[in-house]
């Protein structure tokens, strides 16, 4: 069964499925396109049972076809822990976001994301396109994750840019365009000046006809100012792509225009192609630059930890604020990556895991709430949680989650970085220590902001949801007035607002059972990624030698694991 | 004529030795053309049109079968007494014109339904907007003569790439742009800017031909030959008593050669030509003349400059960076999308000569692949262009282009996809021909080679706004305006079904012809 071509498999279904979809009606797609979903899910599960912890290759799973020989290009496929994890979580989102989806296009009461003018053809627009534009991005995350060919990896990369491009450009919010061309040129820039660092790496190797393969072009001691100039067009698309400061820019508007499935996604899964391409070429490929460089990623991971915090305590618009979340949380992602100490890296990719599921919650959560209210501005709530009971304990915890509450995934994550980072750089771990205050308060303010206060005015028997009327004046866009701070403007209508439905249940139920697993019981994620994070540490060759801690530090790696365990 | 005149250099007399199985491509389309002039004269009127368009096919048909089923060492040399080289390169670059010719001629021949080539007046004699002009319109006449034409600059392409002097050179060149001066001022609609445009074109195609040719001259005064190899060899062996002859002499031929593929600064004919002439033409030249061009500079630049290109190539190197800057700059400002075409036509150029300047073997495979891809995705644009309308008139206003993806979602789509390769996404051919044109400019082009290859992709990001801005307009953007498809289109859809089957093909699998562009990048000296 080694020779089966899982990962193959696993790009081809979904790829299939996404075409299926676009031809079928819009009620039959979405059907489809969740079965698709579900059933890559099972065919990732089944190949990740063939992945053995214990392996001496680094690539398991391995494929291999000449693609392009006369460019030296290479079909490689191949996993190793980081990346299988990485994978697994994708596809674990995947259905969970389309069933979040579900009803995107089909409810008015979200229409109010879109222009009304544009509300007729966003709403007839067909559901087919949405749900085969969303299915399509699952091959692209396989694959961008699962190439060991640097230019199949950067194809992926690339070309997975168009659907998101128009998902968020077809069916986001309102200023949608703007921040779908925003996005597409960010990533663009960044991904070309990446193409010039891709044909000079291939340059520097050894050349052939598999000259682009990752082990091939791992080991080769480029050295020199080469080094570090392929080093930094790697790093900048990478940075971009993260995003860290000060090339963040375009996330908090592609998140906050973007539908939440589209957004968690966006930043769940596709962004940590950033983080996730510093740790497998970054490091792997440019060890001494990336040595060299660590001083000022270090001090930008930082920035991007307070910076991110500090606006998202600022923010108004929900998806804005998650995402400023996001960009701090990718800072602390980061900030592992570049410690160079077991602890902080094995940190920083159980991170990268634990984000997407908390990043995923915020967000649908957060959508769940603007299905319901129209509105994604935070003072267009409060007192939430005596309407929607359940939604507002779901939303806490995806809160506390964000904020790293003990007992929840990413407070594990988050110590092991902040654990490792202080084991090399003691400051830059107290530095960071503080986005975990900040943290606390972005969080905790948006919970009181939108659930707690005074209740709002219910009308009993309004038959709508919460939506205003078609004809609704500019102050009935926000039926629920907050009589302190709006005085003089007339009080709208709230109708009956229903609490989750099994639908939406169904969606949270399974990220926060991954925050308790993953909080509770790390053990078997950080099994899988602790050898392949060994491995990259052992390319850069600073394996954990730490002066402040000596001799001990892989124990003290150990010992941070197991007692993040209660 | 041409082998007379080389005989000074050659040194003895001896026979013209002619390789017919070697040149029998050029001769068809040559042959066919003349035969086209007849049929104008003797053929009757309604009879012409099936004619000319059964004749062109079959004589490209027949013309690429000549090119391909010789053994390649059979005709492998120069011929012709060393005036023409059919080598890899020119075999290789034939079969392109020829097959990408076939898809220009067919969106040439679209109808729409009507009597004649929907794109061309009723009569080129005829001033605009007079009596005699509508008469012929009434009368169904139709200019049937863009055929024969459009063979006889096939032809003269065919014969630019293969040219081993630079007479031959001369010849080839002015065979190739007089037929497309005409084309150009015979569109059926805003016939004024067509037939400026065509003025414009001809006045400074002639400007450079003499700058091409007294470059001729002067190389000729400084190497003994007017022979490509024969330069190259006078060179390597100069004494430096010459010298002040080489360099004038080479900055002309250069300019009279970047004219044709529209190089900053001398590409400002191409907006206004690209805009004025009938789109099926303009996608035929955008597509083969630059494929042409770009051949007989390589083999003039490769076989005869070579060994001089230290004394040239920085020269070149800021021609390739004020290519790229200025055609994707100024393409940002845009509205009309042929203008805006036209000057991502610009910026291409500028991103084949970056991989011109690379001085490799690889880099004469890159390039090829690039002329291609671009050609291919080209013709297609332009075909597609030629079918949107509003009111009857080409919709070329980008305001015109707005909702299209709703109204007419296949050809959004197909047009989204060409803009995508222009841009030089991955899985289309426009990123593989970057790769291949960029890869000799790193590994070879030296500290030049990498800046150059830095400016192209950051001139690559502006280009790509510039084309996501069309995309936008097409799908996000509501429709306004009564802008709709020319029908029945049949030539177009097959010949805009091949221009997009190649751009995917050549992006998912292109590692056949990559192979065939690199196996025939050796010149014969």
């Amino acid at each position: 069964m080694s020779d089966f071509p899982w990962l193959t498999l696993l790009i081809v279904v979904p790829l299939v499925g996404s075409l299926v979809t676009a031809f079928l009606p819009g009620g039959l797609a979405k059907r489809v396109a969740l079965g698709v979903s579900l059933l890559t899910l099972a065919i990732g599960v089944a190949a990740a049972t063939q992945f053995q912890t214990g392996s001496g290759e680094q690539f398991q799973l391995a494929e291999q076809h000449s693609w392009i020989p006369s460019l030296g290009v290479s079909y490689a496929l191949g996993v190793d822990g980081i990346s299988l994890a990485l994978i697994l979580m994708a596809l674990v989102l995947a259905p969970i976001c389309l069933l979040a989806a579900w009803h995107d296009l089909d409810r008015r009461q979200t229409a109010s994301l879109a222009a009304s003018a544009e509300d007729e053809t966003v709403s007839t627009r067909s559901e087919s396109t949405y749900f085969a534009l969303l299915l399509s991005l699952l091959p692209f995350m396989v694959g961008v994750f699962a190439a060991t060919d640097v230019f199949l990896f950067y194809v992926f990369f690339e070309a997975m840019l168009i659907p998101v491009y128009f998902l968020i450009g077809l069916y986001g919010g309102e200023r949608r365009q703007y921040a779908a061309v925003k996005f597409l040129l960010y990533s663009l820039a960044g991904g070309l000046i990446m193409l010039v660092a891709v044909i000079g790496l291939y340059i520097a190797g050894p050349g052939g006809s598999d000259g682009f393969l990752v082990e091939r072009l791992t080991g080769l001691e480029i050295g020199g100012s080469t080094e570090k100039w392929l080093f930094l067009g790697f790093f900048i698309a990478f940075a971009i792509k993260a995003p860290m400061w000060p090339v963040h820019t375009w996330l908090p508007d592609a998140a906050a225009e973007s539908r939440p499935a589209v957004a968690t996604l966006l930043v769940g899964v596709l962004d940590k192609v950033g983080t996730y391409g510093m740790i497998r070429f970054c490091l792997q490929l440019f060890p001494e630059a990336s040595q060299w460089a660590t001083p000022v990623v270090i001090a930008l991971a930082l920035v991007s930890i307070l910076y991110g915090a500090v606006l998202a305590i600022g923010q108004v618009d929900m998806m804005r604020l998650i995402a400023f979340t996001s960009i701090s949380h990718f800072g602390f992602i980061v900030l592992g990556i570049f410690a160079f100490t077991s602890t902080a890296h094995a940190g920083s990719n159980l991170y990268m895991i634990n984000h997407g599921f908390s990043t995923a919650a915020l967000f649908l959560v957060a959508g769940m709430l603007v299905a319901r209210r129209g509105s994604t501005r935070i003072d267009a709530y409060g007192g939430w949680q005596r309407v929607t009971p359940v939604l507002a304990g779901v939303f806490l915890v995806a809160g506390l989650s964000a904020l790293a509450l003990p007992g929840l995934s990413s407070f594990v994550s988050e110590f092991l970085v902040i654990t490792g980072t202080f084991q090399r750089y003691p400051w830059a771990g107290a530095i960071a220590a503080l986005g975990l205050v900040l943290a606390a308060l972005y969080v905790l303010l948006l919970y009181k902001r939108v659930m707690t206060g005074p209740t709002p005015e219910i009308v009993e028997g309004e038959p709508t949801l919460l939506r205003g009327d078609e004809s609704a004046q500019r102050e009935q866009d926000l039926p629920y007035i907050r009589e302190d701070l709006d005085e003089g403007v007339r009080a709208g209508r709230i109708g009956l607002v229903a609490d989750l439905s099994w639908r939406e249940k169904a969606v949270v139920a399974p990220l926060i059972a991954s925050f308790l697993i993953l909080g509770f019981y790390p053990a078997p994620v950080l099994d899988v990624l602790n050898p392949a994070v060994e491995r990259t540490l052992d390319l850069v060759g600073v394996s954990d030698p730490d002066h402040a801690v000596p001799a001990s530090s892989a124990e003290s790696a150990d010992a941070s694991t197991n007692g993040s365990d209660h | 004529m041409t082998a007379l005149l080389t005989l000074p250099a050659a040194g003895e007399f001896e026979m013209a030795d002619i390789n017919y199985v070697a040149i029998a491509p050029m001769i068809v389309v040559f042959a066919a053309a003349v035969l086209g002039v007849l049929v104008e004269a003797f053929a009757p009127r309604r009879l012409r049109y099936p004619i000319q368009v059964g004749l062109a096919v079959l004589a490209l048909v027949i013309a690429f079968a000549a090119l391909v089923l010789p053994d390649a060492d059979s005709v492998t040399g120069t011929t012709v007494a060393g005036t023409l080289a059919v080598d890899g390169p020119s075999r290789f670059l034939s079969g392109v014109l020829l097959a990408l010719g076939l898809v220009g001629l067919l969106v040439m021949a679209e109808r729409f339904g009507g009597e004649g080539p929907d794109a061309f007046t009723p009569m080129g004699a005829a001033t605009p907007g007079s009596a005699i002009e509508s008469a012929a319109a009434r009368a169904g006449l139709a200019t049937t003569e863009v055929f024969p034409l459009a063979l006889f600059s096939l032809g003269g392409m065919m014969m630019f790439t293969s040219a081993n002097d630079l007479l031959s050179m001369f010849v080839a060149l002015e065979v190739l742009s007089l037929p497309l001066y005409i084309l150009t001022g015979l569109a059926r609609r805003r016939r004024l800017l067509s037939q400026e445009a065509a003025l414009k074109y001809f006045l400074l195609g002639a400007f450079s031909s003499a700058f091409f040719l007294f470059g001729a001259g002067l190389i000729y005064g400084y190497a003994g030959s007017i022979r490509i190899p024969a330069i190259g060899e006078a060179a390597a062996a100069s004494s430096g008593d010459l010298e002040p002859l080489l360099l004038p002499g080479v900055a002309m031929l250069l300019v009279g050669l970047l004219f044709k593929v529209g190089a900053v600064p001398f590409h400002s004919w191409t907006p206004d030509v690209y805009q004025g002439a009938p789109s099926p033409v303009t996608g035929f030249m955008a597509a083969c003349t630059k494929i042409a061009a770009f051949g007989a500079l390589l083999r003039l630049v490769y076989v005869g400059l070579e060994s001089t290109r230290w004394e040239w190539r920085p020269g070149v190197v800021v021609i390739a960076a004020l290519t790229m800057i200025v055609g994707a700059v100024l393409s940002v400002t845009q509205t009309d999308i042929k203008r805006l075409l036209a000057y991502s036509s610009v910026a291409h150029a500028g991103f084949i000569l970056v991989g011109l300047l690379a001085f490799d073997i690889t880099a004469v495979g890159g390039v090829m692949f690039y002329l291609v891809a671009y050609g291919a995705s080209t013709i297609a644009a332009f075909a597609l262009v030629n079918m949107v309308r509003e009111n009857g008139a080409e919709a070329t206003h980008l305001s015109q282009w707005a909702g299209l993806g709703r109204r007419h979602p296949w050809v959004a789509a197909a047009m989204t996809l060409l803009l995508l390769a222009f841009a030089g996404i991955p899985l289309t051919s426009g990123f593989t021909a970057k790769v291949a044109a960029f890869m000799p400019a790193v590994a070879h082009g030296g500290l030049s080679g990498v800046l150059l290859v830095v400016i192209g992709v950051l001139a690559s990001a502006v280009t790509a706004f510039v084309y996501v801005k069309v995309i936008v307009l097409m799908y996000f953007t509501a429709p306004s305006g009564d802008v709709g498809l020319a029908q029945p289109a049949l030539l177009s859809v097959v010949a805009i079904a091949v221009g997009v089957v190649l751009t995917v093909l050549l992006g998912v699998v292109p590692g056949p012809l990559l192979d065939l562009a690199a196996q025939s990048s050796t010149f014969v000296r």
